[in-house]
């Protein structure tokens, strides 16, 4: 009983706070504290959604094809690359210093030369996507991999189980965890990869509107596109984690 | 009684730190034999030899075959002896069912037929109406009871177990010392257990082989001549008593 009360306490606080912010940002904007063309009122901001509705469908569903594609593919190398470097630990010491290289260079900062080389089209998207999202999936999986109890390993190899066999009974469901947490971040990161990639250049999605809106000073219908992102991470995240809940059933069973 | 496996002049050592020397030992068919000495003088060691997970510096490890009787050099050969080790191991996000079926579908047999092997053990082992639970759902004695038997699904014809009840409370585990040399009598396995506890020692084993030093010997045997089945009530008798004074007097 107590324990559900904390339950909906803990949802009303945070749904308090962003109210609050919400009438502290209208009443800016009414009272005109702020002019209202450099910070749009919340239901300016809502009344330029509703009107941009069409449009932001039309653009999301190009910026998601990029996404989810590129995720896909991120997805997919990062896992094949954790398994390699799980089994052959020389390929590990090789690839694992040119990996994290790679994530200290800003997607920002290669977005422009991967439209140079690859032109306009959906390619450079998908590849920005792919290069966000792979790493944090190879590193969570590797970490997932090589975390397997050493034990465990020992009893697999007494009854005589091959690699193969030790990979997909011990260390590929002992790294679900890692995944479903590397797929998180992975699924926010190509959100945002595909819509830095479309600012570039390109001729749909919702990073290519963003840049028409501001170009034109709408900020009411910048900050609905802005939102209109971070919703569609959101939603994504949290279909991750309804994924990962029926993926791993055994992690919420209860009755001894 | 005949001889089953025997370790021959086994030793061992880890970056130049001796920790088996000169090691030899045998066991009987159906014979229970306890490996007895403080934690840490290599016990574990000396079963990841026996098993083949590590191999021995000099010595051999023999095991009669299952069918013409001739014996087989299984020294450094994993997959002879079944072998379980002191956590339960079992993995947790498998069915106990299908955890205990394990080993046999390893060896490529389908899950199905697996389950149904597996399924006709369970209410001997005390596992009914446990098929379809998750590992984290059993208490630690039903947990240590499918590890023993998933090791015995192994099927081989020794058993190597280490500390099997050692993380167990001492009520659980005396009612698992009482339930296990139930179905040691009906399963007629040939064993080798691992403990650091005299009592336990005494009350399941035909043969104590007592492991001291630094490397580690097995300095004496001592045979248990009470007749099995034993129950708990052995541990209260005088003989009981002459036993753990014996060995007390060996270890120290």
């Amino acid at each position: 009983m107590n324990n559900k009360k904390g339950k909906i306490i803990d949802k009303l606080i945070p749904a308090a706070v962003i109210l609050l912010v919400l009438i502290v940002w209208q009443t800016a904007c009414s009272l005109k504290w702020v002019p209202g063309y450099m910070l749009p009122s919340p239901i300016n901001v809502v009344k330029a959604f509703v009107t941009d509705f069409h449009e932001l469908m039309i653009n999301s569903k190009a910026t998601l094809y990029e996404a989810v594609l590129g995720l896909t593919i991120g997805v997919l190398m990062g896992f094949f690359c954790a398994a390699i470097m799980d089994v052959l630990p020389s390929v590990k010491s090789a690839l694992y210093p040119i990996l994290v290289l790679t994530q200290t260079i800003p997607p920002v900062a290669i977005a422009p030369l991967l439209i140079l080389w690859f032109k306009y089209g959906i390619a450079p998207k998908v590849i920005l996507v792919v290069l966000v999202s792979f790493f944090p999936m190879a590193v969570g999986l590797l970490e997932g991999f090589q975390s397997v109890d050493s034990d465990m390993i020992k009893l697999m190899k007494s009854m005589k189980a091959n690699k193969w066999q030790i990979f997909w009974n011990v260390k590929f469901p002992n790294a679900l965890g890692a995944f479903f947490s590397g797929l998180k971040i992975a699924v926010a990161y190509s959100v945002v990869g595909a819509v830095i990639a479309e600012w570039l250049g390109g001729t749909e999605g919702l990073g290519v509107y963003m840049t028409r809106v501001k170009k034109s000073y709408q900020f009411d219908r910048m900050f609905a596109v802005i939102f209109f992102v971070s919703a569609i991470s959101l939603i994504l995240m949290e279909f991750v984690k309804l994924l990962q809940h029926y993926s791993m059933p055994w992690e919420h069973v209860k009755d001894k | 009684m005949s001889e089953i496996l025997k370790a021959e002049n086994i030793s061992k050592s880890f970056s130049d730190k001796d920790v088996l020397k000169n090691i030899t030992l045998t066991l009987n068919e159906g014979e229970l034999v306890c490996l007895l000495g403080v934690s840490g003088v290599g016990k574990t060691t000396l079963f990841n030899v026996l098993s083949g997970l590590t191999k021995p510096d000099s010595g051999s490890v023999m095991l009669k075959n299952k069918d013409n009787d001739e014996w087989e050099d299984v020294t450094g050969k994993n997959g002879y002896l079944s072998y379980m080790l002191q956590k339960d191991l079992l993995l947790p996000n498998k069915y106990v069912i299908d955890n205990v079926a394990l080993p046999l579908t390893l060896h490529k047999m389908s899950k199905k037929e697996a389950r149904e092997e597996a399924m006709s053990h369970f209410k001997r082992f005390g596992l009914e109406g446990c098929e379809k639970k998750y590992p984290a759902q059993l208490s630690g004695g039903m947990r240590q009871r499918a590890a023993l038997l998933r090791t015995y699904l192994c099927k081989n014809k020794v058993a190597l177990l280490d500390e099997p009840f050692s993380a167990l409370d001492t009520i659980t585990r005396s009612s698992m010392q009482e339930w296990y040399l139930d179905v040691m009598e009906e399963i007629k396995l040939s064993t080798i257990f691992i403990t650091h506890d005299i009592d336990e020692a005494i009350l399941i084993s035909d043969r104590i082989y007592i492991m001291k030093g630094n490397p580690a010997v097995l300095s004496d045997e001592i045979k248990i001549n009470e007749k099995k089945p034993r129950t708990q009530d052995f541990t209260l008798t005088n003989e009981f008593l002459e036993y753990k004074k014996t060995i007390k007097e060996k270890l120290g």
